[in-house]
Order: structure tokens, then C-alpha cells, then sequence
């Protein structure tokens, strides 16, 4: 019997100690959450200046260059394709993951069409400012090159017509690869 | 879970249990005391890894340069990452080229930070001869390469006819070594090429048969300077090598003149075009001296190149040797297989 009783207090000290309901953890912990825009789904970055300058090289102006590359359509699928690619890519998933692929496929689209001259203009981040502390190698950027080399091929497009994007792409993995 | 705290949950509920009115169920409440054995877990935030490789700790050191760095992705020791083709083809000296021109790539295919091999058999059918070359080559990140090649030139009926003898066949051992110094084949500015110097060591089997042809020795060491870079808005490849050098015939017929013609400056150019990934053709120069007064000659091939798999490499090339101790027009097959890891 005094055991029942002393099992009981025990037991009614426990059920009070349970956490209360309806605690706001993030807020207790500091965790900071980003709200995704209703509209574009895209999670919003610090503040820049936008500027076609950010794209990191000039474009191209060649009508047949961007049918090569099946129109503004076209590029702008071959961007999400590879973005796509490299997010399944275990080599380099892992960078991939922790960041916004919905802004990542518009502006690298974007970026693809700038430098092919098919007419839009760059809205991203510079790319030293995009990639920065990512640790990116040169082993990871030919990953995504190969995996954008296999979205051309999906799509098409000729050999020497995907050179020519990867001309415009090569000379600024000095301002990507980190190590 | 360990079994204390089994135990320990097992004790709990039995106590709770007890403290019921009968007929309720058992009702598994927060344990405190589970704190002293089990602090609460960090909190689940979706964490972004964001930085997270940014402050892995470096992979393998190799202490060969700026740039090695983490073992990316599933840690094995040797990753196959170049670009397909972007490794060269071997030459019949062993090192990273064009098949008959170094160039400053790296055998392997390897990134910074890993470490490569690539083994090679060649076979160049003249008229007059036959030439087999095979070897091996090493390479450390982008930035160290180790090779050798053994070359064998049988010079079937035409040793007869200069009387050293019916399918007498020169060997020769080439030892090299290439540091790349600066520059990307593929990535950073247009105008920086790849730079690699180096060094090939070679050793010829056939001392007193070269120094009886007039040559000087039977060993020499050439010195290179090689640029390459890919064009891709072009799809070419190009590759310049200047080659300090006093070898007869790449060294197959020893090294200087016992007259006393010695090191000269020579020159090695490859222009490559890009059919696709796997394939790209292209032709091939390289400047010889004539220490001997042999007539010996410039070579020149046009090669095709096909990367049949990630790890293996066809090349088939028509190669133009010139004259070879006194047999003129020894045009011909080069035929070619490299695997690289
Ligand atoms: C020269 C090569 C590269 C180019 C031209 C390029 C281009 C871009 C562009 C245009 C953006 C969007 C910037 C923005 O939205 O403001 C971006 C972001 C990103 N890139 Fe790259 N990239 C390159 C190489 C790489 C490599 C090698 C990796 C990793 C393997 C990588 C991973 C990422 C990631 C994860 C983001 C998202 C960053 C964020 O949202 O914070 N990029 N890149």
C-alpha cells in the first residue's frame, strides 16, 4: 500500500513535468525561418543590386545560337534539367540541398539566356556572392558540366553549339571553385 | 536506447501501471529522470549545409601545390572526375600528350586532391619497322605527373641491310616527370593555357650499337615547356611544347653526335578539334634535330581519338616519320590504347 501511494506521487510528479503545450521551439532556440513568397515560391536573399553585369560575361549575339538551343524554351528548360541532374547527382546533391532550387532554376535560366543572347536579362546574384562558402571544387564543377552537358544532349542541342555556352561558363569558375 | 534505461522505462511504467485504477490504460509519461542519462538531443532544425563543406577539414594533403582539397562526394581514394579526354593521350615517351607531342595535362584522371594511373600500348607500323611503345603513368591532383615508357623499334629486314642484324630492335626506357605551374586546361581566363614543365630521363639499350652510329651517349635528359588549352568556343584544342633536347631519333639512336652536336631547341605543336564528348581528331607536329646527319626528319600524324568508355581510349592516327637511319618515307598506322583510372 505504501508503495501504491509513493508509485502514485511519484507517477502524478512525472505528469506534471510534461512540456507544455503550444511552445514556439524556434523562437525559443534563435532558429530563424525563411517564408516562401506566395507567388514565385522562392525563398527571398540579402539585398543587391541587380544588374545583367552579374551574369559574369557578355552575350553572345547569334540568331542561330538560340535555335540551336531551341529558343528562350528551350534554354530555360535545359537550366531546370540540369539543376535537376545535379540535385540527383550524389556527387554534388549535398550542395545542392541546402539551398532555394526554384530561384536556382529562374536565375540560372535566366543566366543561360542572357549568355546565349536569346534576350533576357540577368536578375541573380554576382556568382562569386551566389557561391559563396559553398567549398565548391573543380572536381564538383565538372560534375555540372557534365550534368548540363547531358541536359544538351536531351535537348539537342550540337556539340559545338554547347561548347560555345560552356566558352562563356569556363572562365568564371574562378570566381565559383573555392578550393 | 541502452539497457539501464530500458530497465529503467520497464520500472516506470510498472509503477505507473500500479498507481492506475484499474481498468485504465497505461498512460507513459515524461521521465526526468531520463534527462540524467539522456540529454535532450539538439534541436531538429533543417540545419542548411549550406557552409557545411566550406568548413569540412581538408582531404588529402599531397603538399604539391595551392589547390588540393576535400575528397568530395562518396570518399573514395581515387575519383575518376576529369572530363572525359581531358587526361591526353599517352605518347610513345609515356608522358600525357598527343600521341607523338607532350602536352601540359596531367595523366589520370584524377581531381586536386586525388591520385591517378594510366597505362598505355602503342604500336606505329612503318614500312621498314615496327615500333611498340607501352607504359605507365601516375598523377597526384592536377598537379604532378610521374611517367615511364618502354620502347622497342624492330627494325626487321632493314637490320639486316644495314648490318646490325635481322630484326635487330633498339630499346629505350623513358623516365618523365611534369609539374603543372599554372593555368586550367578548361576553366579560368581564355588567354592563361595550362603550363607544365618537366623532364624525360632516357636510357637507351643499345650503347655500344648508338655510339658506333655517332652518337655522344647513351642516356639523356630533355627539358619541356608545354601550354594546352581547350577553346570551347571553337571545341580546339591547342598545345605548344618547346623541347630542350640532343636525342637522335626521340633517343632510339642515343643522344648528340660524338662531333659535338649537342642540346637544341624543338618544337611540338597538336591542334585538336572537338567532334563531341568521346571523339575529337586533330594533327600533330614535332621538330627533330639531325644530330647524326642521318636526314633524320620532322614527324607529323592526324589522329582520331575515342574515349570507347570512361576509362578506355582508342587512337588510331596516320603518322609521317620521315626518313628513320636512312629509310625515307616511313609513313604509316599508329594504333593506340590507354586505360585511366
Ligand atoms: C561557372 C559555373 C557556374 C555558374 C555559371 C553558376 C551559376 C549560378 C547562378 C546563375 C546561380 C543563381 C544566383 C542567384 O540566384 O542569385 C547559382 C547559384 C547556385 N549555384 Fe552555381 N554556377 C556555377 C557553378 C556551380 C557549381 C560547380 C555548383 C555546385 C556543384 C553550384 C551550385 C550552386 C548553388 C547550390 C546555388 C544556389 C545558391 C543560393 O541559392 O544561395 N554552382 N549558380
Amino acid at each position: 500500500m505504501l508503495l501504491t501511494t509513493a508509485a502514485a506521487a511519484a507517477a502524478l510528479m512525472l505528469l506534471q513535468q510534461a512540456p507544455a503545450e503550444g511552445v514556439d521551439w524556434d523562437a525559443e532556440f534563435g532558429v530563424e525561418t525563411k517564408e516562401r513568397d506566395p507567388v514565385t515560391g522562392e525563398l527571398p536573399v540579402d539585398p543587391y543590386e541587380q544588374s545583367n553585369a552579374n551574369a559574369g560575361a557578355t552575350p553572345y549575339d547569334s540568331a542561330r545560337l538560340v535555335r540551336d538551343f531551341g529558343g528562350r524554351d528551350g534554354i530555360v528548360r535545359i537550366a531546370a534539367r540540369t539543376v535537376e541532374l545535379s540535385e540527383a547527382d550524389p556527387r554534388i546533391a549535398a550542395i545542392f540541398a541546402a539551398h532555394d532550387m526554384v530561384r536556382l532554376k529562374r536565375t540560372l535560366g535566366e543566366q543561360f539566356c542572357y549568355l546565349i543572347g536569346a534576350g533576357c536579362d540577368y536578375s541573380g546574384r554576382d556568382m562569386r556572392t551566389a557561391h559563396a562558402e559553398m567549398g565548391v571544387t573543380k572536381a564538383d564543377m565538372n560534375a555540372l558540366v557534365e550534368n548540363l552537358q547531358a541536359a544538351m544532349c536531351e535537348a539537342d542541342v550540337p556539340f559545338a553549339a554547347q561548347n560555345r555556352l560552356l566558352a562563356k561558363l569556363a572562365p568564371m569558375s574562378g570566381q565559383v571553385v573555392e578550393r | 536506447m541502452t539497457l539501464t534505461h530500458a530497465f529503467l522505462a520497464f520500472t516506470q511504467t510498472a509503477a505507473i501501471t500500479a498507481a492506475l485504477p484499474p481498468g485504465e490504460p497505461p498512460r507513459i509519461a515524461y521521465a526526468p529522470v531520463l534527462e540524467a542519462f539522456d540529454p535532450a538531443p539538439a534541436p531538429v532544425v533543417a540545419t542548411p549545409t549550406i557552409t557545411a563543406r566550406a568548413t569540412a577539414p581538408l582531404g588529402t594533403i599531397n603538399a604539391l601545390g595551392e589547390d588540393e582539397g576535400v575528397s568530395t562526394g562518396t570518399g573514395r581514394p581515387i575519383r575518376a572526375d576529369k572530363l572525359l579526354l581531358t587526361n591526353g593521350i599517352s605518347t610513345v615517351e609515356g608522358s600525357s600528350g598527343g600521341g607523338i607531342a607532350r602536352w601540359a595535362t596531367i595523366a589520370g584522371r584524377q581531381m586536386p586532391g586525388g591520385i591517378g594511373v594510366s597505362a598505355h600500348g602503342s604500336a606505329v607500323e612503318l614500312p621498314d619497322f615496327g615500333w611498340r611503345s607501352y607504359g605507365a603513368a601516375i598523377g597526384f591532383g592536377d598537379r604532378l605527373e610521374l611517367s615511364f615508357a618502354r620502347a622497342d623499334f624492330d627494325t626487321r629486314d632493314a637490320g639486316a641491310a644495314l648490318g646490325i642484324g635481322q630484326g635487330y630492335t633498339f630499346n629505350m626506357n623513358t623516365f618523365g616527370a611534369k609539374v603543372r605551374v599554372a593555368g586550367d586546361l578548361i576553366y579560368g581566363a581564355t588567354w592563361l593555357p595550362q603550363i607544365a614543365v618537366g623532364v624525360e630521363h632516357k636510357q637507351s639499350g643499345d650503347g655500344g650499337l648508338v655510339r658506333a652510329l655517332g652518337a655522344a651517349d647513351d642516356a639523356g635528359t630533355d627539358i619541356t615547356v608545354s601550354a594546352t588549352k581547350l577553346f570551347l568556343a571553337r571545341s580546339v584544342l591547342a598545345n605548344a611544347t618547346l623541347r630542350y633536347t640532343e636525342a637522335n631519333q626521340i633517343g632510339l639512336l642515343g643522344f648528340g653526335s660524338a662531333a659535338g652536336a649537342g642540346y637544341k631547341l624543338q618544337f611540338e605543336g597538336s591542334l585538336g578539334y572537338q567532334l563531341s564528348r568521346r571523339a575529337v581528331v586533330g594533327a600533330e607536329y614535332r621538330s627533330k634535330p639531325d644530330n647524326l646527319g642521318l636526314g633524320e626528319d620532322d614527324w607529323l600524324d592526324l589522329f582520331a581519338a575515342y574515349a570507347l568508355t570512361d576509362s578506355l581510349t582508342l587512337t588510331a592516327a596516320y603518322a609521317d616519320l620521315g626518313s628513320i637511319a636512312t629509310f625515307s618515307d616511313q609513313r604509316g598506322g599508329f594504333l593506340s590504347a590507354q586505360v585511366a583510372f
